[in-house]
Order: structure tokens, then C-alpha cells, then sequence
């Protein structure tokens, strides 16, 4: 088990144009951490909607590679679609899922996770091509390689601590992030 | 005294194909969808159109995420789903308003005339107002007659400048006739 922050900013180092796609809540956090950056989409709404953003990215962005950056509850919200996505099977998108088996935004409620509910497993039934179970801060260089350059989809299980960190919070203005994101990409 | 129109026994619909014209001639990119009878020839044209990638979902509340996510690669997205679709994308068509993503969305309607199942009403008959209260523009279609204009209007206003949501209501009458048989 291991603290997601530097996990996170391992996977995150030399990101080059790596476009990412965080989740409502403490996974947000985590990548803001890290330095705000102009190919950082934050979501702020719609929990579970995550993965779906990173699927109608992926498909848009032959060109690019996308990785999904978010938590167990945002992913047990979207179960259908981790189907969804294995139906397209889109290349060059990732998901790391930051498994806590918490809800730490709201006071650290147990998830289905926290029972054993297995969501590297879920992924694996639903076709994602690589499926990399990791619970230590040195796995981060090879999962940051992953998302470079694995053929996708691929599914990051990364089991965390449960704790409720520093809340670092970037812009929540939808439509600038959404403008800068486009503009910085090039688009 | 006039006789009752026939239906045409699984008579085809030439519509779909003009919404489909008028999706392409809008620059529609992807288009999410969970199966319909209403929708069901669209569906089929859209999969067998290379420069459409057709994406279909496990539940409508995925199609909004889909279509912000295709908004930040700048691709245009169009949603197909029946009316009870609608009641599952609420919280999802935040999404479309926060980040100003325009969006056009085809909505079959059910449980609003002669439909076999009553419990479609409860989410029919609150599907425009409930539209209007996520922020969409709605236009009813009535008429097949009707549906290109509407359509290529909705379009306009959706992808026009405005990035503003568009839902296109096409009426459970004008469906009816051309629903297979034992619908």
C-alpha cells in the first residue's frame, strides 16, 4: 500500500503532451499537486463520467496518448463503463484507478472495494488489453511507461493509502479549462 | 368516409437517412447511442459510416461524458436515445453546461401515444420540461416532413457559436407507424 501523491507524481513526471483526464474529488487533488498544466482537464461534476471523458477523448485524439487519473468510487459509479470502453478498444487510452476503498471527499465511508470487490478483475472481463495490479511507489516508472506507450486500453489498479490529504484545488471554471485544454492540444 | 390510413406492413422510414445527412453536413464525429426500435436504421447508418465513430453505451448517462470528452479533442457529438433516456443523463448534462459543450441529441419519445406499455408515461411526460430544466433548447418534431429543417435549425444553434445543448423530440405518433410488428 502506498501514499498516492508521489505515486501519482511518478506517473506524471516528463509527461511531454500526455493529455489527462482527473476525477471528481481527491484523484483532482493528486494531479493538481503536481502543478497545474495546461493539458489537465479536471472533471467537477457527474461523478463516474471520468472514463467516458477519456473514451470520447481517446477516439477524437488518434494522435495523442490519454490516461484517466481517478478513484474506486468514480470507477464503481462507471462499471458499465469500463464495458463500454472495452467494446471500443481504444488503444491509447489508460485508467488509473487510485483505490483507497474510501470516500475520503465525504468523511472516508467504506466503498465496495473495501469488501473486496475487485475492479482490476472488472476490467480484465470487460477486454482492457493490460491490466497492471501495484500497491508500491516503485511501480510508478513502469506504469508511467505504460501510459506512454502501452497498447491500450489499459487498466491501472493501484491500491492506496486510505487518508484524506491536502485539498489542492485547481480552476473550477469548466469552460477556460475546457479552452486552454483544446488550445494547448492544438486544437 | 375516408379510410384509415394502412400502415405499410415494415414499411422503412426515409427520414433516417436525412438525419444522417444532416449530422454529416454538421461535422458530427461521434455519435453515442443505447439501442432503440425508433432509432434502429440511424443506428445502422451511422456503423457503417467510416467517418462516424459510433459508440454504444451501457446506460444514456455515459452519452454527455462522451461528448465532452470528444469536445476536448474538438469533435462534434450527437446523443440517440429514447425519452427515458433522458431521466438517466440529469446529473451527466451538467457536464454539457459547465463546460459550454454544444451538443444535439435525438430523442424517440415513448408513453405518449398508443404505446403498449404504461409505464413508459412517468418519464415521457416529463421529458421536454425536464430538457428545459437541464438547459437544453428543445424542438418537437410532429411531422416527418418536418424533421430535416428542424434538425439542420437545431444543429445551427447548437454548433452555430453558441455551444448551446439542442434536443430534437421526435413524436411517438410519427413513430408509430413504422414500429415493427408486436411493438
Amino acid at each position: 500500500m502506498m501514499d498516492r501523491r508521489p505515486f501519482v507524481a511518478g506517473l506524471l513526471v516528463d509527461r511531454g503532451d500526455l493529455l489527462v483526464v482527473t476525477g471528481l474529488g481527491s484523484s483532482t487533488y493528486d494531479v493538481a499537486a503536481c502543478g497545474d498544466h495546461h493539458l489537465n482537464f479536471y472533471i467537477w461534476s457527474a461523478m463516474g463520467s471520468t472514463a467516458m471523458v477519456g473514451l470520447g477523448l481517446a477516439l477524437a485524439r488518434h494522435d495523442r496518448r490519454v490516461a484517466v487519473i481517478t478513484g474506486d468510487g468514480d470507477v464503481l459509479m462507471a462499471l458499465g463503463s469500463l464495458a463500454t470502453i472495452g467494446v471500443k478498444q481504444p488503444g491509447n487510452l489508460a485508467i488509473v484507478c487510485l483505490d483507497n476503498r474510501h470516500y475520503s471527499a465525504t468523511g472516508m465511508q467504506p466503498s465496495a472495494t473495501a469488501a473486496g470487490i475487485d475492479l482490476a478483475g472488472t476490467a480484465e472481463s470487460c477486454k482492457f488489453k493490460r491490466v497492471e495490479r501495484v500497491s508500491s511507489v516503485d511501480s510508478a516508472a513502469a506504469m508511467r511507461g505504460l501510459l506512454h506507450s502501452g497498447e491500450g486500453p489499459i487498466f491501472v489498479h493501484a491500491t492506496v493509502q486510505a487518508d484524506d490529504q491536502k485539498r489542492v484545488f485547481p480552476s473550477r471554471d469548466g469552460y477556460a479549462i475546457k479552452q486552454r485544454f483544446m488550445q494547448a492540444s492544438g486544437r | 368516409m375516408a379510410e384509415p390510413q394502412q400502415k405499410p406492413a415494415h414499411a422503412k422510414p426515409a427520414w433516417p437517412n436525412l438525419i444522417h445527412a444532416v449530422l454529416k453536413r454538421n461535422g458530427i464525429r461521434q455519435v453515442g447511442y443505447v439501442p432503440d426500435t425508433g432509432h434502429a436504421q440511424l443506428i445502422a447508418l451511422c456503423q457503417a459510416d467510416n467517418e462516424i465513430t459510433d459508440v454504444v453505451l451501457t446506460t444514456e448517462a455515459e452519452g454527455p461524458a462522451l461528448a465532452l470528452g470528444a469536445a476536448l479533442g474538438a469533435e462534434r457529438t450527437a446523443l440517440l436515445m429514447q425519452s427515458s433516456g433522458v431521466g438517466n443523463c440529469i446529473n451527466t448534462f451538467s457536464l454539457l453546461k459547465n463546460c459550454a459543450v454544444p451538443i444535439v441529441i435525438l430523442v424517440t419519445m415513448r408513453g405518449e401515444f398508443n404505446d403498449f406499455n404504461p409505464w413508459q408515461v412517468p418519464m415521457g411526460s416529463i421529458t421536454e420540461p425536464t430538457l428545459k430544466l437541464c438547459g437544453f433548447l428543445t424542438y418537437r418534431v410532429e411531422r416527418e416532413e418536418d424533421i430535416e429543417d428542424i434538425l439542420a435549425s437545431g444543429c445551427k444553434m447548437a454548433f452555430g457559436g453558441g455551444n448551446l445543448q439542442v434536443a430534437i423530440l421526435l413524436s411517438q405518433r410519427m413513430l408509430d407507424r413504422y414500429k415493427p410488428e408486436g411493438h
